[in-house]
């Protein structure tokens, strides 16, 4: 008995710090007993039931985060690390989600219910659809999807190797798969932009995995600081860590929208349910520029000569194919879209700074653009005709004599993604084109001024059509009154967007405390 | 047999299943290209665990698996949605948004 004791190898019992773990603890845990919720609990008390979970945990779990900060420290037996940035982060993807949370719970927007489709199964146009629309039913299934992709974001930042990271990136992708293709209006569009989005999807996180196969394979392990002393004592073959990196890189870059990896970008925020496109287009951006700057300062920080150019060429070419094919767009989301490419571009310029600046800077400029961006979409769901949203552009002129107030919000959110000084955008541009200057990215930073002139033609022009062009005959679209909901959601945004862009001193006071990585 | 042939193999397979997906119209088909490329991957951890001579490798295979079976419900619930609705399962044929 002793002797086979003694030969099986000691096991020791992994420490997990539920303490730092608890934000994301707090979100998944939420997300499972929701989805006990949509088994267990009749029809009619499933909406509020969820609606108090899903914000109980948002809120139980940002207080987890402002109660960790401060912590520097690898947790979860080296899979998970919670330092500054990493809480930063975090901290904004819950503040994002519960304003998008707001504006997916409305449900006076829409005459027939809310934004999703009151069943997913049943045919478009179908008999089926014509009963669930009459009976009133809501779709209450995208709660537990949208709190385990909450989830997801939320691990995949803190994630310090690999295969952590991968697992996060799935967790936060299927769920936005599925919640892509709910849109209760033009669900052919939705069903589309979920397939597109999908197999792209899933396309780009095998690149990401035959990248991490690869680095693994150089480093003998998947963990960032592996990587990082396998590189310092540069043991084994350099081809396979540049074509490693250039995979890994091509699953994260496409997360985050950059070119050339960007063509789902508007296709997907197109088709998608509004609301889902605000949360997706703020959160997961967020989460995987994260993700993006812990690999390449923490595990690829000493071949930075080697990347740099590859960044270099697609920080410039993101904010210029952003910036040209939002000029000519005539759909207002689709035009979001672009403008998110573009911003994405300016964020890399923080990306290719390569310093600690670039990254403070690029996390200023996160907040900035997710709330904008959160509070527009939400902004597009109360344009409406009779046939749902109003998106061509056409559409929306003469909204600034009929709706001042929502137009003037609009123009708000416009001038900040334009970086109008006194507006968010403006802290947002300034910290990274300041970073990319002094870690000597000069030419890029030209660019980025230059695509920002460019960018705030086509702001400006929607702002000019809302106000100064005349509305269209009868039957044009018209603000609907929104609920509490998309109101709070909206004041939020519009105040945080006015707050950051008058006293940035306060989001840069919490970026220069949260430091760096922790290896 | 040197180990490293595996890695040759695993680097073909991973580029025919790119290779299908971009030319290849039929959703599933798309789809089980994909899963050539996961798979593909998993070869290659493996081999790289028999070559570094740690497990970590074959761990995160087992993983990589889980995950593959999770893309597959949410992959095909996705392609029979958009097949009932049109009759066809061609990516090509999904061509409403654009431009």
């Amino acid at each position: 008995m002793n002797a086979l004791a003694d030969a099986v190898p000691k096991f020791d019992i992994p420490t997990i710090e539920y303490a730092a773990l608890a934000p994301i603890l707090i979100v998944l845990g939420a997300a499972v007993v929701s989805v006990l919720v949509e088994a267990l609990l009749p029809q009619r008390y499933r909406r509020s039931t969820q609606l108090v979970i899903v914000f109980a945990a948002l809120v139980g779990a940002f207080v987890a985060v402002v109660a960790a900060r401060g912590t520097q420290q690898i947790v979860a037996m080296g899979s998970v690390a919670i330092d500054g940035p990493t809480l930063f982060m975090q901290g904004s993807i819950l503040v994002l989600a519960a304003i998008a949370a707001l504006v997916m719970a409305e449900r006076k927007v829409d005459p027939a219910g809310d934004s999703f489709a009151p069943r997913a199964s049943a045919l478009p146009g179908s008999e089926d659809e014509q009963v669930f629309t009459r009976l009133g039913w809501l779709q209450t299934e995208v709660w537990p999807l949208f709190l385990f992709c909450v989830g997801g974001m939320l691990l995949f930042p803190a994630s310090t190797d690999l295969l952590t990271m991968f697992v996060a990136l799935e967790v936060l992708s299927l769920p936005l798969y599925v919640m892509v293709g709910l849109a209760r209006r033009r669900r052919l569009l939705s069903q589309e932009a979920s397939l597109k989005y999908f197999v792209l999807g899933a396309f780009s996180s095998a690149f990401f995995l035959y990248g991490t196969a690869l680095l693994y394979g150089y480093a003998g392990t998947v963990s960032l600081s592996g990587i990082a002393d396998a590189l310092t004592n540069s043991a084994g073959d350099t081809g396979l860590v540049l074509a490693g990196v250039g995979l890994l890189a091509v699953g994260l870059l496409f997360k985050i929208g950059a070119a050339p990896f960007h063509q789902w970008t508007p296709d997907v925020y197109q088709g998608a349910p509004t609301s889902i496109t605000g949360f997706m287009a703020a959160c997961t951006k967020v989460a995987a520029f994260g993700a993006l700057f812990r690999v390449l300062y923490v595990a690829l920080g000493g071949i930075r000569w080697d990347w740099r150019p590859m960044m270099y060429v697609i920080a410039a070419l993101t904010m210029i194919v952003g910036t040209l094919f939002a000029l000519t767009q005539t759909d207002i989301k689709r035009m979001l879209a672009y403008s998110s490419i573009a911003q994405a571009g300016f964020m890399l310029v923080g990306v290719v700074a390569l310093s600690s600046q670039g990254l403070q800077g690029t996390l200023v400029y996160l907040v900035a653009y997710g709330i904008a961006t959160v509070g527009a979409f939400a902004i597009v769901t109360l344009v409406r005709d009779s046939t749902g949203e109003a998106t061509h552009l056409s559409q929306w002129a003469g909204l600034g004599k009929r709706s001042p107030v929502v137009a003037a919000a609009f123009a708000l959110f416009l001038l900040a993604f334009a970086g109008i000084p006194l507006t968010s955008g403006f802290t947002g541009k300034f910290a990274v084109f300041t970073a990319g200057i002094q870690g000597g990215a000069t030419p890029i930073v030209v660019i980025g001024v230059v695509a920002s002139a460019v960018a705030a033609f086509f702001y400006v022009r929607v702002i000019v059509l809302m106000f100064f062009n005349e509305p269209q005959a009868e039957g044009g679209p018209s603000v609907v009154i929104p609920s509490a909901f998309t109101t709070l959601a909206i004041t939020v945004a519009v105040a945080l967007t006015v707050v950051i862009g008058v006293l940035p001193q306060l989001v840069f006071t919490l970026v220069s405390q949260a430091g760096t990585f922790v290896r | 047999m040197n180990p490293a042939n595996y890695i040759y193999l695993s680097a073909v397979l991973f580029s025919l299943g790119a290779f299908g997906v971009l030319v290849r119209r039929n959703a599933i088909v798309v789809f089980m290209c994909v899963e050539l490329m996961l798979n593909a991957s998993n070869l290659a951890f493996v081999s790289f665990a028999r070559i570094h001579g740690n497990l970590d490798g074959q761990v995160i295979a087992f993983f990589v698996m889980v995950v593959a079976a999770a893309e597959v419900v949410v992959g095909l619930a996705i392609i029979m949605t958009i097949f009932r609705t049109r009759r066809s399962a061609s990516v090509d044929e999904a061509n409403l948004l654009k431009y």
